[in-house]
Order: structure tokens, then C-alpha cells, then sequence
């Protein structure tokens, strides 16, 4: 039995948008290859939860370390060399790049990132769209650009913010294979997900939040015998 | 050659190239505030000062340090360029967070002081400044007589120009800029160092000023008030063109200088007001500007 290599470890982290105070002392841990989901209400504090870890919120306290580095005592354009990816809620995809410019945007700061035939083959629907303004493509393949240009980065970790978020179901079909080959190349990977279904056929354990902190953790097996308390935790 | 309109071709060609010079300026001063509003949220209305001041270090370069006027066309967009970064750093910086208006003032409040600064010293008048030796003569075109060094202001704020969009539309360095217009906080994500894209984009904006001042020394008199005077007509051109996209700042900048050239032909006394009155035109048909992204 080998121990799993904790990647990330945040302790008791608080982070204020000006005056409101958002995220009251969460705390988690993600291990290496591992999916995390948080699960939550809207306005619990998931996304805040990303946008602290990568810098975005500046205002911050508490201790969130990755891979033995203090995320809280680095600038912010700094956070992405350690390997974290950030794949916002709204995508991101910028209107003024086309799609391969959209692609290249963020610079390769590890070797290890995909080739763009491997990117294709991951997402065919990229293929071919170079020129195309990248806020011209559907909702479905905007989320896959908004992937597939992190990966392309070399970046092992990486932050998913609602990836399903109004696509078609046989899109969502499309991403959760893609989450899956993912998961099989050994990333690791922290999802905010709404649609249960696709949290559960990908994660290994999942985090609750409520009000700005982490209030239960359930592995997946331990999800379908917990349905109850999720949907209330979810008020669903 | 025959009559357009009831007047001479070739006054008209004249006018069309003489408003080209014109033009030119317009369209490197206005690219320079497009960018800078783009991607800084500022109003800079202190380019016409940077644009004063790359002009003054010219004459200064000449009549203090001996440095002739090819040396000052590599030297002065640099040391003014510098400058403008300081700026940015030491104060605009500090501005963005909060309104609008904050950066306005500032700018505003820099540009009075510099041309106050140069007032205080080297007085109102203008100085003239030769034109370098090579540029000297003239190209007779059968319809006007065009000075070299017009040619060459003409073909070197356009090449510059066109530098300028080649950059921010066909390279990754422009990517990212455009990219960090739209959503900086983001881009910061993917690792970007923004703040500090900032200050090199506003040091280059300005820098380009001082470029379009070392080009004007030897058509207009150096003076404290050169850069106020411009700088007025270059926000219509600016708010005329729209903001956000670099090619319709360059175009219209062109064009504007051609209209006001082709008015004084047809109307004289219209000449001054012309692009006040495109501008006016084009707010009330088309307020987000020409080539602007109407939201």
C-alpha cells in the first residue's frame, strides 16, 4: 500500500471581495491524481475557493500550499508556473483571439503539455477552427478550448469551474470522457459541479461548502448511500 | 490636368498630401491613446505633453549635446518612453482601482505642468529646428512641390504605424495584450506578469509620442503649447475612430488629416472645425465610433 502524495493542503483559508467577507476559514486537501469536487449552493463559496488559490482574490489569509509552495506569498501570475491550470465558470474565451490564438495564449511553462495533435484528438471539434473568433463557437466547444489551452500548458493541476454549465447533454457526454482520459494521464484535478451525475462518474471524493467553509467530505462510494444529505445539503 | 468640383486636380492632390502629414501625426497620437485606454483604462491626457517633450529633448539633444537629429530618432522615444514608465509606475498605478475621472486629472493636471516646466524655461516662443541635411530638397510631382522631409514623415509614421498593428494583431506578444484587455485578471492566471505589461505598453505609448515629437521638430516650431494644441483634435480622432481597434485608429487618423486638407479647398473657414464636426456626426449615428465594438 503506498501513500498518496498530497499535493495540495489548505488550512482555515479566509478571502474578502472588498468588503465581504467570503470564504471563512476552508479548509481541504487534494493528493496527487486524485478528482475533488465541491459541491455547494450557489454563493458558498466554490468558485471564490478557485479564484483565491490562483491569486485572482488577493485578499486572503490563512495557509494554501501547493507542492510544499505557499500560494499566499507568491504574485499571482507566479501560481500558474508551479502547474496549476484555471478553467473558469465563464470560460474565458477571449473574443478579440481566434481560436488558436485563444489556444497559445497561456504561455508552456513545463514541458510536459500537449501537442496540439493530441489536443485534437481529445477534442475533435477544435480541429480546423483556427481562424474562427473564439466566442463564435458553441457553448460546448468554448469549454473545450477553455481546457484544452491549459493543457496544452503542461499544467498537472488544474482548476474546473462548472465545465457543464448549459451545454447539451451529449456534450457534457463529450467532457466527462475527456475528464476521464484526463484522470488517466494523471492529473490532478480540483471540479466545482452542480449536475451530480457527471461529479460522481468522475471524482474520487467530494467536498461540501457552505457559507465560505468546507462542512463535509464523502468518498464517491459513500455518495449514493448519502443522496439524502447531499440533496439537503444542496437544497434540491 | 483637369478640374474636380471646379477646382484644379492638382490643388486638390496637394491639399490630399499635405493633409496626409497632418493625418500622420493624428494617426500616431491617436493609436497611442487607443492602446493605452484599451488596455489601461486611462485617458491620457498628457500625450500631447509626451509629444512636446519628445519634441523639446530633440532640440535640446542638438543644442546642448551635439546629438543631430538621426541619433534623437533613436534616443528620444527611448528617453521619453522611459519617462512615461515612471510615470505609470510612480502614479497612474495607484489610479486604476478607483474612478476614471482620478486618471483623467492626474494626466490632465501632468500635462499642464510639463508645459508649464518648459514655459518657465525656454519661454513661449518656438524654436526652430533645421531639417536634417539629407532630408532637405524637394520632390517636384508635376501638381505640387512636395518637401522631402514631408515624404518622409509621411512613409515613417506609417511604417511605424503599421509595426505598431502587425504587433498587436499577428504576434503573441499582441495576443496577450489584447487578451489582457478584455479579461486581465485571467490572463494573470495563465502566468502573464499584467502589471508590469502595463507599464511597457504605457511606456511605449508614450514613447511613440515622443517618436511623433522628433518627427514634428523640423515642420512645427518647438514649443511648450504644441502638444495642448494637437492634442485636442486627436481625441475627436480618437472618439471619431472608436475605441478598440488599432487599424481603424491608424485609418482614421489618415483620413481625418486628408478631410481637413480637402476642406480647406473647398471651404476654408471650415477647416479648423471639420473634424469637430465629423465627430459630432458620428456620435449621434454611430456613438461607439467607426471601427469601436458597439456593446
Amino acid at each position: 500500500m503506498h501513500h498518496p502524495v498530497r499535493r495540495l493542503e489548505v488550512e482555515d483559508l479566509h478571502s474578502w471581495y472588498g468588503e465581504s467577507h467570503i470564504l471563512h476559514g476552508a479548509s481541504l486537501h487534494v493528493n496527487q491524481g486524485e478528482i475533488v469536487t465541491l459541491l455547494g449552493r450557489n454563493g458558498a463559496g466554490k468558485t471564490t475557493m478557485m479564484r483565491t488559490l490562483m491569486g485572482i482574490v488577493q485578499q486572503r489569509k490563512g495557509r494554501a500550499v501547493l507542492d510544499g509552495q505557499d500560494l499566499l506569498a507568491m504574485p499571482a501570475h507566479h501560481v500558474a508556473r508551479l502547474g496549476l491550470g484555471f478553467v473558469p465558470e465563464e470560460r474565458g474565451i477571449f473574443s478579440s483571439l481566434n481560436v488558436l490564438e485563444n489556444l497559445l495564449l497561456p504561455p508552456a511553462f513545463r514541458p510536459s503539455g500537449m501537442a496540439l495533435e493530441q489536443i485534437y484528438t481529445l477534442f475533435p471539434n477544435l480541429q480546423g477552427r483556427d481562424t474562427t473568433i473564439g466566442t463564435r463557437l458553441s457553448g460546448g466547444e468554448q469549454q473545450m478550448l477553455a481546457i484544452a489551452r491549459i493543457l496544452r500548458t503542461g499544467a498537472d493541476f488544474i482548476l474546473l469551474d462548472e465545465p457543464t454549465e448549459g451545454l447539451a447533454p451529449v456534450i457534457v457526454e463529450d467532457i466527462s470522457r475527456a475528464l476521464g482520459e484526463l484522470k488517466a494521464l494523471g492529473l490532478t484535478i480540483i471540479l466545482v459541479e452542480q449536475n451530480i451525475r457527471f461529479a460522481m462518474a468522475n471524482a474520487d471524493r467530494h467536498y461540501v461548502m457552505e457559507q465560505g467553509r468546507v462542512v463535509d467530505e464523502f468518498s464517491n462510494e459513500a455518495l449514493q448511500s448519502n443522496m439524502a444529505k447531499i440533496n439537503a445539503y444542496l437544497g434540491v | 490636368m483637369p478640374d474636380i468640383f471646379g477646382v484644379p486636380a492638382a490643388v486638390l492632390l496637394g491639399q490630399v498630401l499635405l493633409g496626409l502629414i497632418n493625418g500622420s501625426f493624428y494617426a500616431m497620437l491617436s493609436l497611442g491613446l487607443a492602446i493605452i485606454f484599451g488596455m489601461l483604462n486611462v485617458i491620457n491626457f498628457a500625450h500631447g505633453a509626451f509629444y512636446m517633450l519628445g519634441a523639446f529633448v530633440t532640440w535640446l539633444c542638438l543644442t546642448q549635446l551635439g546629438l543631430n537629429y538621426w541619433a534623437a530618432l533613436v534616443v528620444v522615444p527611448i528617453v521619453v518612453g522611459v519617462f512615461g514608465a515612471v510615470v505609470e509606475r510612480l502614479f497612474l498605478r495607484r489610479l486604476y482601482r478607483i474612478d476614471h475621472l482620478y486618471s483623467l486629472l492626474f494626466t490632465f493636471g501632468l500635462a499642464l505642468a510639463m508645459e508649464g516646466l518648459f514655459r518657465y524655461l525656454f519661454g513661449a516662443a518656438g524654436k526652430p529646428y533645421p531639417v536634417p541635411e539629407t532630408l532637405t530638397g524637394v520632390f517636384r510631382l508635376g501638381f505640387m512641390v512636395l518637401p522631402v522631409y514631408r515624404a518622409w514623415v509621411i512613409l515613417a509614421s506609417v511604417l511605424v504605424c503599421l509595426l505598431v498593428w502587425l504587433v498587436m494583431e499577428k504576434t503573441r506578444l499582441g495576443a496577450w495584450l489584447r487578451a489582457a484587455t478584455e479579461n486581465p485578471s485571467l490572463v494573470t492566471a495563465f502566468g502573464i506578469n499584467v502589471p508590469l505589461m502595463l507599464t511597457l505598453t504605457y511606456g511605449f505609448c508614450v514613447g511613440l509620442a515622443g517618436f511623433a515629437g522628433v518627427l514634428a521638430a523640423p515642420i512645427y516650431q518647438v514649443s511648450p503649447a504644441m502638444g495642448s494644441s494637437l492634442i485636442v483634435i486627436v481625441f475627436a480622432v480618437v472618439v471619431i475612430g472608436g475605441l478598440g481597434s488599432i487599424g481603424g485608429a491608424i485609418l482614421t487618423g489618415l483620413s481625418l488629416g486628408v478631410i481637413e486638407g480637402l476642406t480647406k479647398v473647398f471651404y476654408p473657414s471650415a477647416s479648423a472645425i471639420v473634424i469637430f464636426v465629423v465627430m459630432v456626426l458620428v456620435l449621434i449615428l454611430r456613438p461607439a465610433g467607426l471601427f469601436g465594438r458597439e456593446n
